[in-house]
């Protein structure tokens, strides 16, 4: 897994709450056995005026001049900030693997949904929980700065604005400790692996219809 | 031992160690596996050079991409096809039992899961797939993983998890005619909002909940996820018992009593403590329709399309008018204005035998009405299909101009030929009305089986009571 230590970027407001995992990365382009390719068609539905199909070259197709992703400098941005909710719906990890190939590597919103805010971390995605307020005034001066950047540091547990003005939130440890050294978690579960037979032994006894 | 919940028992039942942060290991007992999110958790453990854990816990079945008409043809979509035979391909690598497309066990993950026995009382069940919370449905510990997870549950048969909250929904009292477990789940949502159980597993309790057959408990479970929830469960209690009884992969014999003694202690306890308690009044739920993109977007069908002007918080007026706008809908017309193109009856919340019997019943007799273009009926499972058609559902179901397909999810999602065009409205038992869900620009309003055909027939919404 990529690691995760300190990012400075451009910051993409996304103002709508209950952004799904279905509109990140829409169903047609799941059909991929791969990890990687996804960044092109991210948002889809939303970043393109014409349906798109699977095997299609995207740098053709007539881009949404609508869509805040389509518009200078957001189509440079690495932070995306967000409404509640964000990464609701299906368990995808390609709407995180989309995010992270159009070149995402933090999202901040007021709340996410369980599934993807988990993936998030699986993939060296950062996700922030900040609150509404917080997200509020952010939006606020994204809005009227083009181009606005944040620099954010996770072992630290900060966000610094251009205005050195600084906002702290939290992670939980076992999952910063893996983000920042880049840590394969099923490699960390197997020095458990002792652990983990033990409990089979004692389950086998207790609920011998499960083996 | 204090009181403890369902969760809290299932959570202790199967933590293999916890770490000093709370985050702890889960053992899984059975993880379910599709085309879609496996791929990638194969190549991942080819390339550390690792083995499954336990294979005799994987099942594995392709049902998102496989076409739901005449199968003999095979797949004609290329990559759908290399995607299904990918999942071939590893299940026999790793000599994982698969139900691949011309077995009549095949069917819709969540559905077979159950049917097979597979699903029981007490485990802790995995699939990369939201919806896995229906098997919750069994008071099992489900829910759905990401990719990631898929290689690491396959790799060490563990999840790393933190402890969520405990939620309880009890919904009360008697539920009246014409509504359905649908309607409940659709109800609750609406009013815990879709970020509502953000957190939590819930455990859904209450007479109108126990008075609900396994597959009734099945379609609520399914959908806690759209309430935020990624588990939801019920209690086991004598129907559990009875619908698992002689399942193939169930267990027999003495084993067979030894399992019902343990499962019988799968409830909360009296004083148990949860961190939110939820009520709902089952006398008033109402035959249910979703007007909007979310599933808390969602009124009684005699009820209007509501304004967002009459909403005081501004991001959600604003989330209100998108969604009015991606409906073509306007605040104010009533539900039972609007008016249908395609009905699907299908997916993994309402596929099962009961969904089949509740629809026909509507349609028995009846004709699809002129302005619907398509009305299909897909069953979850190859035995959902070939039990209705020993009841003669299917032919209810052709007679009044319905088509009846294949097993498998169909245009729940639409990763197959099934889908909406631009513009194309739904009534659907799916689970998400997302913009683009059903196809890009379809939109989708979501209903319980009768409902659905119920809209078939009267070619807009109508409640069924007054067909």
């Amino acid at each position: 897994m990529q690691k995760f230590t300190q990012l400075s970027g451009i910051v993409a407001p996304m103002d709508r709450p209950n952004v799904d995992t279905d509109a990140i990365i829409p169903k047609q382009y799941l059909k991929s056995i791969k990890r990687s390719g996804f960044g092109p068609t991210a948002f889809d539905d939303w970043r393109y005026l014409e349906p798109g199909e699977p095997g299609m070259d995207h740098s053709q197709r007539k881009p949404n001049p609508d869509f805040i992703l389509n518009q200078p400098p957001y189509d440079r941005a690495s932070i995306l900030l967000a409404r509640e909710n964000f990464g609701c719906g299906s368990s995808r990890e390609h709407a995180v693997w989309a995010l992270d190939d159009f070149g995402f590597r933090v999202v901040i919103a007021p709340s996410f949904a369980d599934i993807f805010f988990n993936n998030s971390f699986k993939s060296g995605m950062l996700p922030i929980i900040l609150d509404t307020a917080v997200i509020d005034q952010l939006f606020k001066e994204v809005k009227a700065e083009p181009g606005y950047q944040l620099t954010v540091d996770l072992d630290a547990e900060t966000i610094t604005k251009a205005n050195g003005e600084v906002i702290e939130f939290k992670v939980d440890e076992f999952r910063k400790y893996c983000l920042l050294n880049g840590l394969d978690d099923i490699g960390l579960t197997l020095k458990h692996a002792d652990a983990i037979r033990a409990y089979e032994e004692r389950r086998k006894q207790q609920a011998p219809w499960l083996f | 031992m204090a009181a403890r919940t369902l969760y809290d028992k299932l959570w202790d039942a199967h933590v293999v160690r916890t770490e000093d942060d709370g985050t702890a290991l889960i053992y899984i007992d059975r993880h379910l596996i599709h085309e879609v999110t496996s791929p990638q958790a194969f190549e991942g453990l080819r390339m550390a050079q690792r083995h499954p854990w336990r294979t005799d816990s994987l099942l594995a079945v392709p049902d998102h991409n496989v076409p739901t008409t005449d199968r003999k043809a095979g797949i004609t979509d290329p990559v759908a096809k290399l995607q299904v035979e990918t999942l071939a391909q590893n299940c026999k690598d790793y000599a994982i039992t698969e139900f691949t497309m011309g077995d009549i066990r095949q069917g819709i993950v969540h559905v077979i899961g159950p049917e097979q026995g597979a699903t029981l009382p007490g485990m802790t069940v995995v699939c990369g797939d939201s919806h896995t919370s229906t098997h919750g449905a069994f008071g099992a510990l489900a829910h759905g993983i990401g990719t990631s997870e898929v290689e690491h549950v396959m790799a060490t048969q563990c999840l790393i998890q933190k402890k969520m909250k405990n939620m309880l929904i009890s919904v009360d009292g008697q539920t009246p005619a014409g509504v359905t477990a649908k309607d409940i789940v659709l109800a609750i949502i609406g009013e815990i909002g879709t970020a509502g159980g953000t957190g939590y597993a819930i455990e859904f309790a209450g007479e109108a909940i126990a008075a609900l057959s396994m597959e009734g408990r099945m379609t609520v479970c399914n959908m806690a996820i759209e309430g935020g929830a990624r588990a939801g469960m019920v209690a086991v209690d004598q129907t559990t018992i009875d619908y698992v009884k002689g399942r193939p992969y169930a267990p027999s014999g003495e084993t067979w009593e030894q399992a019902v003694a343990n499962w019988n202690d799968l409830k909360s306890d009296q004083d148990a403590h949860f961190d939110s308690i939820i009520r709902l009044d089952a006398a008033s739920i109402k035959p249910q329709v979703t007007w909007g993109t979310s599933p808390e977007m969602e009124v009684a069908v005699d009820a209007c399309v509501p304004d967002p002007d009459a909403e005081a918080d501004e991001v959600k007026a604003s989330g209100m008018r998108k969604a009015l706008a991606y409906m073509d809908l306007t605040a104010g017309m009533p539900i039972t204005d609007i008016k249908v193109d395609k009905v699907f009856i299908g997916s993994c919340t309402n596929s099962r035998i009961e969904d089949m019997r509740a629809a026909a019943e509507v349609a028995k007799g009846r004709k699809v009405a002129a302005n619907i273009k398509l009305a299909m009926v897909v069953p979850g499972s190859g035995l959902v299909k070939q039990q209705a058609e020993s009841e003669g559902l299917d032919q209810i179901f052709k007679d009044a101009g319905f088509e009846w397909r294949e097993p498998g999810c169909s245009m729940c999602l639409a990763m197959n030929a099934d889908r909406l065009e631009a513009g194309e409205r739904c009534a659907s038992t799916s689970n998400r009305n997302f913009e683009g869900r059903q196809g890009q620009g379809g939109r989708t309003h979501l209903v319980s089986p009768a409902m659905a055909a119920a809209a078939a027939i009267a070619g807009h919404f109508v409640n069924v009571n007054e067909l």
